[in-house]
């Protein structure tokens, strides 16, 4: 097994607010996270600080054996993040953005052709390939949006709340991606459907007030308690 | 390396997805040309006293010095307009994520936003360039003066570009970063106004006015300082944009 994600007693405040407080998880190949919790419970915050966007003021992060605060550059290489809002370059079509998304990850010009049009069957998205992205549907814009993250083919592959705004046979073939994608790579997503992870993850990790409250495998879970039940029981106890 | 031209090409290109550039190009080149000609009809105007004069300035002297200058300040209200979306409008989109979360070093996404842009101001330099070219077909040029006044103007257009690209990135909304970019370029062009006004003029103010270093450069005095004051300040103004990008990850 190898790790992909050591994280190690991540500490975030914004201002005198602590929004991460020492959370520690790792992540390996063939792993699928789903990282539930409520609003503001500090979800994405801690992706955030997973790709890079956001410094901790404490704590270490490694990605596949890069230290983030080190050496970024390779850290990041390894990564594809999906945050809450799909970066998408409006006046761009699907396929030009893919290419440019492509680059910037370093792909060599070789294989860039054959990567967009990986990442674009495997999202669905032969059909709107040449279409400007401003004008498509909430739901292809996410899609495009799952695309760019794994355009380069990473390791670790981080999805912020990935089947928002999708139609129920949407959700099912991005639960189909993610599950495929678990098996090459390791996986961690946000979400707040609780089925979703029952049914696709391998592990659960649950963050309450920015704290770790739950971190388990979901086969080793009490068989006499719904995942529903012990997330409102968790989520209950602070209350 | 390889980074920094694929963000300044896509930069280059986006510009000229939007009318933006298309009109700034246009609307640039209607006012220059119509200056332009008015400083050749007034060449053909004085032409026979010229002819009489010992020392005379030349067609270049009356026609591209002053071209030039004109450009100058037509660029000074014009540059904010083109770098004021170039972090700014990334951040209001939350697409400076995707920069971020890729394998690049914060200079390389300044240095190649600042290229994409600093390319359509060469384009306008260029553009401007062609006018007294065309004098060409039937009167001479000094070549040497025509180089000190595209070098001058294109040196001009890079202070202007870097103090943009930092205004955007200092400004969450990219009016905002225009008009703090047009003030903090006004401001320095004016210094030496200021400088002027007392007795004795100030050294200081002097040595910082952009007017003044751009004017010694396009009078065909190509001196080091002028050319590393420019050097000097697009550095500077660099250096605070990867600063502040930097300071992206550790505040929000």
């Amino acid at each position: 097994m190898t790790t992909l994600i050591s994280a190690k007693q991540l500490t975030r405040y914004y201002g005198k607010h602590c929004a991460v407080n020492n959370v520690s998880f790792e992540l390996e190949k063939g792993q699928i996270i789903g990282f539930l919790g409520v609003n503001g419970a500090g979800k994405t915050t801690t992706l955030q600080m997973l790709c890079g966007n956001l410094a901790p003021n404490s704590g270490e992060i490694v990605i596949n054996g890069f230290d983030m605060q080190t050496d970024p550059k390779a850290a990041k290489r390894s990564l594809g993040y999906v945050p809450d809002t799909p970066p998408l370059y409006k006046d761009l079509s699907v396929q030009e953005f893919l290419r440019y998304c492509a680059q910037l990850h370093g792909v060599p010009k070789a294989d860039i052709a054959a990567a967009v049009t990986l990442a674009e069957t495997r999202c669905g998205l032969i059909e709107v390939s040449e279409r400007l992205i401003g004008n498509l549907s909430k739901g292809y814009q996410q899609r495009i949006g799952i695309a760019q993250a794994i355009v380069h083919n990473p390791d670790v592959i981080i999805l912020d709340e990935p089947t928002v705004g999708l139609d129920p046979l949407q959700i099912i073939e991005i639960r189909n991606l993610i599950r495929e994608l678990g098996q090459a790579h390791g996986v961690i997503f946000s979400t707040h459907i609780l089925s979703e992870v029952q049914e696709l993850c391998t592990d659960v990790l649950m963050i309450r007030q920015g704290e770790i409250v739950l971190k388990a495998r979901i086969a080793e879970l009490p068989a006499e308690k719904s995942l529903e039940a012990l997330f409102i029981d968790l989520m209950q106890v602070q209350q | 390396m390889n980074m920094i031209v694929t963000i300044a090409a896509r930069e280059f290109k986006s510009l000229f997805l939007s009318p933006l550039a298309w009109t700034i190009l246009a609307i640039l080149q209607f006012i220059l040309a119509f200056l332009f000609l008015t400083q050749v009809e007034n060449f053909t105007l004085l032409q026979p006293q010229l002819a009489t004069m010992e020392n005379a300035p030349s067609l270049t002297d009356i026609t591209v010095t002053p071209l030039f200058g004109n450009a100058a300040i037509i660029l000074l209200l014009v540059s904010p307009l083109l770098t004021m979306r170039l972090i700014c409008e990334e951040r209001r989109n939350k697409t400076l994520t995707l920069l971020l979360s890729a394998p690049l070093s914060n200079a390389e996404i300044i240095i190649g936003k600042y290229l994409g842009s600093l390319g359509l101001l060469a384009t306008i330099v260029a553009l401007i360039t062609l006018m007294p070219l065309s004098l060409l077909i039937g009167g001479t040029l000094d070549f040497g003066k025509l180089f000190a006044n595209v070098l001058a103007l294109l040196l001009l257009s890079g202070a202007f570009a870097a103090i943009g690209l930092f205004m955007s990135c200092l400004a969450n909304h990219p009016t905002v970063a225009a008009m703090s970019a047009f003030g903090a370029m006004f401001v320095l062009w004016i210094l030496d106004w200021s400088a002027g006004l007392a007795d004795k003029p100030s050294g200081l103010f002097q040595y910082l006015s952009i007017l003044r270093h751009f004017q010694a450069i396009q009078s065909g005095l190509l001196a080091t300082s002028d050319v590393s004051y420019f050097l000097l300040f697009i550095s500077l103004f660099l250096l605070l944009s990867v600063r502040r990008l930097d300071k992206e990850r550790l505040q929000k």
